[in-house]
């Protein structure tokens, strides 16, 4: 008998050990996919995450003192599954980063309820940067809308400003996804007066055939990519088929990653894309990463993605958490912090150039200052163009900020109407 | 000519083209179909399970590299430049026949006389297993497929078709992927070589005894185990050919598992047990698939092909349910 119990008391004590984050253990819960088709690109952002803890843990113990946990649940990009992970790892989570439009759609609810922030960066419901409306919710430093902005600018640059008349297409993966820019592309068409042609593309996106053939009797003067996973692939291949020029086929950021370019070849050269972050491994961060991750051999991969456009969004990811974290701990001069907590740390999160600097990041992403009413960020972003022979992303111009004269009132639109929808109350931000 | 004409005949010959894609899948679906009465739904996962190994082994790839370092904190990846493709392409064959053979002898051999119910949950079960694997000893990234075969628009159909359209109309010339044209070459010889193979070799004529009645090929002294080894290397092969086609347009990775689901309309349509239904059915789901996305598609919100090719082969259902192609099941009572 006293065998039995002190053999269910060792397995009670060995779950109790593995499953629950001791007292002042930070708990970061990583909803990844590095199975299934958008696999390749969920790993490379996941490693990226759970490498920057990696390096907090071993170079500073942590934040502020407290252990960083990890804990990791495969989503494998399916929104059913993502809910799932999220009920079985929200005890003592202190944010969410879902990396999945969908997922981030269906938790919207579930963590203001909870009382958990979720960070939806560059992704998700884009009119949940309205803080007044979506108190848990935050995509800070940019948007879906702020991408389709920055990349319009970027159009009419090339075209000194002048975009009458011009034709352009954009080319979308058929979901919730996809969807999100059409309105703010239509809007920014009757302001600059271009010609808008909307090509869907169903998931997975493998076959594209038609959508070319029409682009290819369109002729558009610019071709612009809300793509995902293998659709992107395709479609820069199909472009380089029609021979298209690629310095005027511009993607989202979710279109702009090393995966979407390396299967077309030297033909992709030119491609461009839109991003918030940096691109490269030529920051002081990654000697560190080397250093302490990489080289001890505590890497979440192998290892040979930092750098990689999408590895850096989640290392980005990661630091904006981390920073938060610190933040809230000494909102509440705690270094144990609880969900609250954190949506209080990340609700006052202030970033400049020379924290960036201290951070070994200087210039790799732009300044940022999160309010109550702004979960937004300041919505600026780049065009960074890839360069087959060398076979790497360059930035092509600085970080510009979005048409704040179209995006704003959209915002605001859209989360009254979500708000009506939920019965709302707008948050008082004074 | 009118310009919408020739864009017209433009979309039928792409639709072609796609339609000898999709039908380089369902071969694979009919050939294993045919000799054992099995849905085989690892179909897509052995293309991508075989473009991964001929990948791996074109540049060196050291299998199972990420356990082998996790395992024994070694640091390797390659173990050298890579080999010729014509090497690397027959040692994939033989680890498709491998793979056929440990299949015989580890799963299907125990499933002899189960309900095609449960031959098809094996082969589920196959898949995901098969995914994992690939997963496992090539690695998850995105790998980019040449094995020499040219791409990109065909410039000389395009300067001749040129003048074809009526003068002062807009006309930029027919266009091709070159890619699409090696492939309907691919598939030609790989219909030719499969057909003489079950006319005219005994290996072949035992296929097309089993597949006509396997209690009979049993009697006469044929073995059903040896067949399926067979049977399953031959679908390996057809795997390989589809990886390679759909590996060159995507890139090697997960997502080629799912072109099985353009080869699903093209075997309602054409039939599972019929290798010429699966080249007429994959020719009509291409065609009509993208003449429907180009006439009406715009009108619609565009993106119907996924759906459509459906629609078109339960269309032909309604008239032959077996397929065009298909053998009439009558089951006398």
């Amino acid at each position: 008998m006293k065998i039995k119990q002190f053999g269910a008391a060792l397995v009670a004590a060995t779950i109790l050990a593995t499953s629950v984050p001791v007292a002042a253990d930070l708990t970061f819960p990583m909803l990844s996919y590095r199975t299934g088709p958008y696999g390749p690109n969920g790993a490379e952002f996941a490693d990226g995450y759970a490498d920057y803890f990696t390096l907090l843990n071993e170079r500073d113990g942590g934040i502020g003192g407290a252990k960083i946990l990890t804990p990791e649940c495969e989503t494998a990009y399916n929104t059913a599954k993502g809910v799932e992970c999220y009920e079985s790892t929200k005890e003592g989570a202190l944010v969410y980063q879902p990396l999945s439009t969908g997922i981030t759609y269906q938790l919207i609810p579930k963590v203001t309820a909870d009382d958990i922030p979720m960070h939806t960066m560059g992704y998700g419901r884009t009119s949940a940067a309205n803080g007044k409306v979506f108190s848990h919710v935050f995509n800070y430093p940019a948007n879906y809308w702020d991408g389709a902005s920055v990349i319009i600018k970027h159009i009419s640059d090339e075209e000194k400003g002048d975009l009458k008349g011009k034709k352009i297409s954009l080319v979308y993966h058929n979901s919730a996804y996809g969807k999100e820019p059409i309105r703010t592309l239509e809007e920014l068409a009757k302001k600059h007066g271009y010609v808008l042609t909307l090509i869907p593309v169903d998931h997975p996106g493998q076959e594209q055939k038609s959508q070319w053939l029409q682009l290819r009797r369109d002729r558009p003067d610019y071709i612009i990519m809300y793509g995902w996973g293998v659709m992107n692939q395709v479609a820069i291949k199909e472009a380089t088929n029609i021979r298209f020029d690629m310095s005027k086929f511009i993607g989202i950021w979710w279109s702009g990653s090393e995966n979407d370019v390396l299967p077309a070849g030297d033909k992709a050269n030119g491609y461009k894309a839109v991003t918030f972050h940096g691109v490269g491994d030529n920051y002081p961060i990654f000697d560190e990463l080397k250093k302490f991750v990489k080289d001890a051999g505590k890497a979440a991969g192998d290892g040979s993605n930092l750098g990689t456009a999408l590895y850096n969004r989640g290392m980005y990811a990661a630091m904006l958490a981390a920073e938060a974290a610190a933040n809230a701990q000494k909102i509440h001069s705690t270094k144990d912090l609880t969900g609250a907590q954190m949506r209080d740390g990340m609700e006052s999160l202030k970033i400049d150039q020379d924290r960036m600097k201290a951070l070994g990041l200087e210039g790799f992403g732009p300044e940022i200052n999160v309010t109550c009413a702004n979960h937004g960020g300041p919505g600026l972003g780049a065009i960074q163009q890839w360069d087959a022979k060398a076979k790497k992303w360059s930035l092509i111009t600085d970080f510009v900020e979005s048409d704040r004269s179209v995006i704003d009132p959209l915002i605001a639109e859209d989360s009254a109407a979500y708000a009506k929808e939920n019965s709302i109350k707008e948050r008082d931000c004074k | 000519m009118s310009p919408l004409f020739l864009n017209a005949l433009e979309v039928i010959l792409n639709g072609l083209m796609a339609g000898i894609m999709y039908s380089l899948v369902a071969l694979g679906f009919v050939l294993i179909f045919k000799a054992s009465g099995i849905f085989n739904y690892a179909q897509g996962v052995m293309a991508l399970f075989a473009a991964l190994t001929l990948v791996g082994f074109q540049t060196g790839q050291v299998p199972f590299a990420h356990l082998i370092n996790a395992m024994f904190g070694t640091e390797i990846h390659h173990w050298g430049s890579g080999m010729n493709t014509f090497l690397a392409i027959i040692l994939t064959m033989i680890v498709m026949i491998i793979f056929a053979w440990l299949l015989e002898k580890i799963v299907l051999k125990h499933m002899v006389n189960q309900a095609p119910i449960i031959l098809f949950m094996t082969t589920i079960g196959l898949a995901y297993f098969m995914e994992g694997f690939g997963d496992l000893m090539w690695g998850a990234d995105i790998k980019t497929m040449d094995v020499g075969l040219p791409s990109g628009g065909s410039i000389w159909l395009e300067d001749f078709t040129k003048g074809w359209a009526a003068e002062g109309t807009e006309y930029y010339g027919m266009y091709i992927d070159v890619l699409d044209v090696w492939a309907a070459g691919i598939a030609i010889l790989l219909v030719i070589a499969l057909t003489l193979f079950s006319q005219y070799t005994k290996t072949g004529r035992a296929l097309r005894a089993v597949a006509d009645d396997h209690q009979a090929a049993l009697t006469v002294g044929i073995s059903l185990r040896t067949i399926w080894i067979i049977v399953w290397s031959l679908a390996g092969f057809v795997a390989l050919v589809a990886g390679i086609m759909w590996g060159s347009k995507s890139g090697v990775q997960f997502s080629l598992s799912l072109i099985a689901l353009k080869a699903l309309p093209v075997l309602i349509l054409g039939g599972f047990t019929s290798i010429p239904g699966a080249i007429i059915g994959g020719l009509i789901i291409g065609v009509g698939e993208k003449l429907f996305e180009f006439s009406i598609g715009g009108m619609i919100g565009g993106a119907t092909e996924n759906w459509f090719a459906y629609v078109l082969a339960l269309a032909f259902l309604m008239f032959r349910p077996q397929g065009l192609f298909g053998e009439k099941i009558i089951e006398r009572v």
